[in-house]
């Protein structure tokens, strides 16, 4: 792994964060700090909260106290599609694509909220929108290179294995061109091949690219291998966070995952 | 012809083409990009002088190992350009041919397409101390790489620029340099036990063979040609290197393998030279869309195949159709051939030619039915891929044709083909008692037990040493047998065995793609490729394309017992050589529990094999495998 991918500045910040469904507490004071170039895993039972966090963090839901801090500054309120545009982008643990649209059409779609011309402009294609999507058009075939989906660039999604599927959903995250890239369950599903080549994918995402990513994942081996810093949550409360080894050896982590204190072989 | 080695030809062809004609073409960001024949000779002049900033001299050899690109012929071209030579790897040769390969040639450089290749050489630079550098194109993961070894693709073609502000008309006084008679390209040959042998070739060769077999087979500037088969190949050699540069056509690169097919519609070639491999999985797979057609357009199919069919015998027997036959075929045409060969990229198909092995009669006839003119070439990777080939008037699929001009053809006493021309290769790189045994008073010995039919072609029977007899003296050719068995869309492979035996057993490997889709029809379930090839279901099936082959057998030569395996041969397993022909005597070998058991007359064999995984991890597989009377 490359030098100096770290960075000290932290990204990304949640602070105290409580989130409660009428009578139910989904996310009880949770607080954590994603440094720039991290890879950083959220893992956890089932019902654990690590999806409501990460619809906190792009203001999906929002929580009744605590606050999210983007670069300094708290986003907490914002929009969802406000926040996309700051640069955090994510895919979604069912895909959720444009079944009928080809891969590319969806591709594009991803670039959304960086088209300037408007409705009305782009009546006249020619000229400055024409040149506007060549460019779209370049970084989309970037992302297309970077995830090996050449061949089916012009195939509807819904005829995909689910494989491809997972892979074009977070190629349309990272057209985006996100900062920060949040992860739900990249490889669940998926046979030890595709796994494999999905945490290349991070992995190359994070050093090429120089994102950062948000991990969930159940996948234990993925989740060691690749992570610089977990974050473990067990019924909406963060039992414990550190290194993946560091992690390994948490007694709470054990426990939350076995119902006891024995055993702990958090490998695959 | 003045131009007497390739870099003098590429040259030659950048002076009359200029940027007006279009040499190669890659499809990158899902668009075609063009490299004109002058930028094509500026990038090689480049990088050349950039090998030779980095240090590279005469006599020095490459070696590359990649996806068919340009930069893998700008690359082979700059070697040939800075006076040295190199040679291809296949890109799924496991690391110790790698290995052996780069040691035995003595390369100093490496071009390794992408991270892939470059981890497999940085992983064993111990094994191979003689690389000075790894010079790679595809920058993809290869950021964080610190290694001094590394080059970026272009930073040399940089390299180079700089290097001629030095050295200006270097490039040129080096291509003055090159001689017809040095080597220009090794080829490996799939050596049927052990490591590969490395073949020479030299510019003569390969160009005197792509002037003889255009005189046979012509091919114009205005060609397209899509590379898609490995480039390591003599086949593909002879086309995107030798011809193209001779003739001026144009070579297209597709995006990955995986597009290859589409890319391959898109660009609709003129000219086309692959393995029976590749024609009988388009025959399969057209076979099987057709199964999954609705019931109309089978039924069109159904009915116009037995014209097609009907037609390229007309053409077999060189014997005029009677009018209203033409009529009929035409229409059979544009109902169905016509499209069909639009979608499988062959609208504008003029130079098809098979080679490498024997391509079943089947599939050959089919071909001809689509009225695409398919025609067979017979040549050994020591005679710069092809001695004979079918004249475009004088087909026949049982034969491999007539021999090229300047090449000499006969069958020696034991009934082995022998060979002669200026395209036998110069000899097996650093083993010249090898070459001792291949070439004798400068006839190429084939290997192959062949005959010449009055008509002057050449029929090849099978490699002498895998002709055949039954123990009570019948002869066969297991080669000839497992054809026919393989033009079932659901067999993949067949080994079939019976040397002083008293019957004919074959051991088939079913097509898992193809068998699965039509479990999954049929509602039967199945988990592995174990699991589905051990299903009475499948065994049923099977029985009776066996039994459909046994009709087209003499009596005594008949397939009397099989038996499905539980893996697919591989490669990797050293059960196939990389272009894919079994190696027979390992396949014996090491199913001969399952030989010996189905010889004495057993219905069910018990197996306990390890298989290997490609990471190297194995893992032991408990079977039982059934065999069926035919």
């Amino acid at each position: 792994m490359a030098e100096g991918r770290i960075k000290d500045e932290v990204l990304l910040k949640g602070e105290n964060i409580t989130l409660s469904f009428g009578g139910i507490t989904a996310l009880l004071d949770v607080s954590f700090a994603v440094k720039r170039g991290e890879i950083f895993s959220i893992i956890g039972p089932n019902g654990a909260g690590k999806s409501s966090l990460y619809n906190v963090i792009n203001g999906f839901y929002k929580p009744q106290k605590g606050k999210v801090i983007f670069k300094d500054k708290e986003i907490t309120h914002l929009k969802p599609f406000e926040i996309a545009k700051l640069g955090i982008a994510r895919s979604f643990q069912n895909i959720e694509l444009f079944k009928h649209m080809t891969v590319l059409d969806n591709l594009m779609m991803g670039r959304h909220i960086h088209i300037k011309y408007g409705l009305l402009k782009s009546l006249f294609y020619f000229g400055p929108c024409l040149k506007e999507e060549v460019e779209h058009r370049k970084r989309v075939e970037d992302v297309i290179d970077f995830m090996e989906i050449e061949h089916v660039r012009k195939k509807p999604v819904g005829t995909l294995p689910y494989g491809v599927q997972k892979r074009v959903e977070m190629a349309r995250a990272l057209c985006l061109e996100p900062e920060i890239l949040l992860l739900d369950e990249p490889m669940a599903g998926m046979n030890l091949e595709e796994t494999e080549d999905m945490a290349r994918f991070i992995l190359d995402v994070n050093n090429e690219w120089g994102v950062t990513v948000l991990l969930i994942e159940h996948d234990m081996g993925v989740v060691m291998d690749l992570s610089d810093r977990v974050m473990v949550l067990d019924f909406g409360e963060k039992i414990a966070e550190g290194t993946p080894e560091e992690v390994q050896k948490n007694e709470a982590v054990a426990k939350a995952y076995l119902g006891d204190t024995e055993g702990a072989f958090l490998g695959r | 012809m003045a131009a007497d080695t390739f870099p003098k030809l590429l040259v030659e062809q950048a002076k009359k083409y200029g940027s007006k004609k279009i040499a190669l073409r890659e499809k990158d960001y899902g668009i075609w990009q063009s490299t004109t024949w002058e930028e094509y000779l500026e990038k090689v002049k480049y990088f050349s002088l950039g090998l030779i900033s980095l240090g590279f001299e005469p006599g020095d050899k490459i070696s590359i190992i990649g996806d068919n690109k340009p930069e893998w012929v700008i690359a082979e071209l700059a070697a040939q350009s800075a006076g040295g030579f190199g040679v291809g790897i296949y890109q799924d040769s496991i690391l110790k041919e790698v290995a052996y390969i780069i040691n035995h040639s003595e390369s100093k450089f490496v071009i390794a397409e992408d991270q892939e290749q470059v981890d497999k050489i940085l992983d064993m630079l111990e094994e191979v101390p003689g690389v000075k550098k790894v010079i790679y194109y595809d920058p993809k993961g290869l950021k964080s790489y610190k290694s001094d070894l590394l080059a970026y693709f272009p930073d040399v073609i940089e390299m180079g620029r700089e290097y001629e502000k030095t050295h200006p008309g270097l490039f040129e006084k080096n291509v003055e340099n090159t001689k017809s008679e040095d080597c220009a390209w090794i080829c490996t040959t799939s050596g049927t036990t052990g490591f590969p042998k490395l073949a020479m070739l030299s510019h003569r060769n390969l160009i005197s063979m792509a002037i003889n077999l255009g005189k046979y087979d012509p091919k114009y500037d205005k060609d397209e040609f899509v590379s898609f088969l490995p480039l390591p190949w003599v086949g593909e050699q002879m086309m995107a290197i030798a011809s193209s540069l001779l003739f001026g056509f144009t070579v297209n690169f597709p995006e990955s393998t995986e597009s290859a097919q589409a890319d391959l519609r898109e660009i609709g070639p003129h000219i086309m030279f692959s393995p029976p491999r590749v024609w009988e999985n388009m025959c399969a797979s057209v076979q099987v869309k057709v199964m999954d057609a609705s019931w109309f357009k089978r039924f069109m199919f159904d009915l116009c195949l037995p014209i097609g069919y009907k037609w390229s015998e007309y053409k077999f027997d060189k014997k005029t159709p009677p009018f209203y036959f033409k009529i009929l075929y035409y229409l059979a045409y544009l109902a169905v051939f016509k499209p069909l060969k639009d979608r499988l990229g062959f609208s504008n198909i003029r130079s098809a030619m098979t080679g490498g092995a024997a391509l079943g009669p089947d599939t050959f006839k089919f071909f001809h039915a689509l009225g695409i003119s398919l025609k067979q070439i017979y040549g050994q990777t020591e005679i710069s891929g092809i001695s004979c080939i079918h004249k475009d008037d004088d087909i026949n699929p049982d034969t491999m044709g007539v021999p090229i001009p300047e090449t000499e053809v006969k069958i020696s006493e034991d009934g082995e083909i022998l060979s002669k021309s200026p395209a036998v290769f110069m000899g097996y790189y650093k083993q010249p008692e090898e070459t001792a045994k291949t070439v004798i008073d400068g006839w190429l010995h084939s290997g192959d037990a062949g005959y010449l039919t009055p008509e002057g072609h050449i029929v090849v029977i099978d490699r002498i040493k895998d002709v055949m007899s039954l123990r009570d003296g019948v002869k066969f050719s297991p080669q000839f047998i497992e054809n026919k068995l393989k033009f079932s869309p659901y067999i993949k492979e067949a080994v079939t065995v019976g040397h002083n035996r008293d019957f004919i057993i074959a051991l088939i490997c079913i097509d898992f793609g193809i068998v699965g889709n039509w479990a999954e029809r049929n509602k039967i379930n199945y988990t592995t490729y174990t699991d589905l090839s051990s299903k009475p279901e499948v065994y049923d099936l099977i029985q009776k394309e066996v039994e459909k082959v046994n009709k087209g057998l003499p009596e005594n030569a008949k397939v009397k017992r099989f038996a499905l395996l539980y893996k697919e041969l591989d490669p990797d397993d050293d059960e196939l050589t990389r272009t894919r022909k079994v190696r027979r005597h390992f396949v014996e070998e090491k199913y001969k529990e399952i030989i010996e058991g189905m010889y004495e007359g057993k219905d069910s064999i018990k197996i306990e094999a390890v298989i290997k995984f490609q990471d190297g991890k194995t893992s032991t597989i408990r079977t039982v495998i059934a065999v069926r009377n035919v």
